[in-house]
């Protein structure tokens, strides 16, 4: 007999060894993330899958499910905390939806989207950051990175080539291409890799695609991130 | 006799926009007259009225803040509206206007006039009734509040259709799936 915990009253089974957000992925439950990739160690860097659990805060991506467990997500004040996390996140770069080739397929304008934000509520940054445009197939537009590190382990643990690496700390930490002159032509980095296609915001674009898909019919306009399975077919998307 | 029942009064501006959030606000279509029903339009592109009167319920905002004539329209906004709203992207985060805050102002009016081909024959104009270009663009809440935000570039006429017509009936206004767009 399966182990179970509850998530907002509901009965989940989980395996020994799974995390609150692997066996509620599993069970169909949305826990809205960023960070997180089933197909990668969780860092637990966005918190935005934090949930209460037997009243206290944790990183849902990161914590083993134990039996027993009374887990709350989808409730106001924990979703109001994750809005303010987004909203946080926009204001940190610069995230122009309207001039973004990823709109409509974009995990953090979804994730906004399914927390109802309606504006981004703090001062913005607009923090000057670079665009790289060196590569043949790629362009790198820093402007939209969120630190999830999900190139960082794609290009590590399955590409095998370490082009990308977080620099610098605090505020100031910042995505780098791993090259003496620091621009992504001058890697091995290839439209194949794993890397090239993790990225949940517009940081990674495959170049002489922008815009093929009209607005209404992006992967975002025709269901919300919640619906079963659809960050996995984002990831696909790309 | 039943006294007929008092219109709300709405405001409209268009700020460092494009219109664009405006002609949204026509594609509400045939629910204008509707919408007609219940308010009227006081300081509006749409009636050419230059100043909000002192008494208006709703403020609808279009475009961030690009100049100093922006920001005195947006406080006169705030100062006559009971409830302002922040409609479309430049309002909400300065939009495509705002991508200009990567470059020092000077340099920008550099490129625009002195490149050629520029108008005014490469002189920047210093008319002072020009107003002054702020040396970044902002979104409307970093200087007034904002009661509420519609986003979109722009919003569809059904999205602002719902947030009027929630505030209308006394609605905390709420963009469900389809509704809620950033682009």
């Amino acid at each position: 007999m399966s182990q179970t915990f509850t998530i907002d009253g509901r009965v989940i089974p989980f395996e020994i060894g799974q995390t609150v957000m692997q066996a509620a992925s599993q069970a169909g439950i949305y826990i809205p993330h960023l960070c997180y990739h089933p197909a990668f160690k969780p860092n637990g860097s966005c918190k935005l899958c934090t949930v209460k659990v037997n009243g206290r805060q944790s990183a849902s991506c990161t914590l083993r499910a134990q039996s027993g467990m009374v887990v709350e997500s989808d409730t106001e004040e924990i979703n109001a905390e994750r809005r303010t996390l987004t909203q946080m996140l926009f204001v940190e770069g610069n995230h122009f939806c309207p001039s973004c080739e990823k709109s409509g397929h974009c995990q953090l304008q979804a994730t906004a989207y399914h927390l109802g934000m309606m504006s981004p509520h703090f001062d913005h940054f607009f923090p000057d950051r670079a665009v790289d445009a060196s590569h043949p197939d790629i362009l790198l537009d820093f402007n939209r990175c969120i630190l999830c590190s999900l190139c960082v382990q794609a290009s590590r643990e399955v590409d095998k080539k370490q082009v990308f690496a977080l620099s610098g700390r605090g505020i100031g930490t910042h995505l780098i291409v791993n090259a003496r002159s620091g621009r992504l032509a001058d890697t091995d980095f290839s439209l194949a890799d794993k890397a090239a296609q993790v990225c949940p915001v517009g940081v990674i674009l495959k170049k002489r695609t922008g815009f093929a898909v009209p607005i209404g019919q992006r992967t975002y306009d025709q269901q919300p991130i919640s619906a079963p399975g659809k960050v996995a077919e984002e990831i696909r998307h790309d | 006799m039943i006294e007929p029942r008092k219109k709300i009064k709405v405001a409209t501006t268009s700020l460092a926009g494009c219109f664009g959030c405006h002609m949204s606000l026509l594609d509400i279509d045939q629910r204008l007259f509707t919408l007609l029903e219940h308010i009227e339009f006081d300081r509006s592109p749409l009636t050419d009225i230059k100043n909000c009167s002192p008494d208006c319920d709703i403020g609808i905002v279009e475009g961030g803040l690009c100049n100093t004539e922006n920001i005195h329209v947006l406080r006169e906004f705030r100062r006559n509206c009971k409830i302002l709203i922040a409609l479309g992207a430049c309002a909400i985060n300065g939009g495509l206007p705002a991508q200009r805050n990567h470059w020092p102002l000077a340099v920008l009016l550099e490129e625009v006039y002195h490149t050629s081909p520029g108008p005014a024959n490469g002189m920047i104009p210093n008319d002072p009734e020009l107003p002054l270009p702020l040396d970044r663009v902002h979104p409307i809440h970093e200087v007034v509040h904002v009661d509420y935000a519609i986003p979109g570039c722009p919003p569809s006429g059904d999205a602002i259709w719902k947030v009027l017509t929630d505030l209308l009936a006394g609605r905390e206004p709420e963009l469900g799936h389809g509704l809620l767009h950033y682009d």
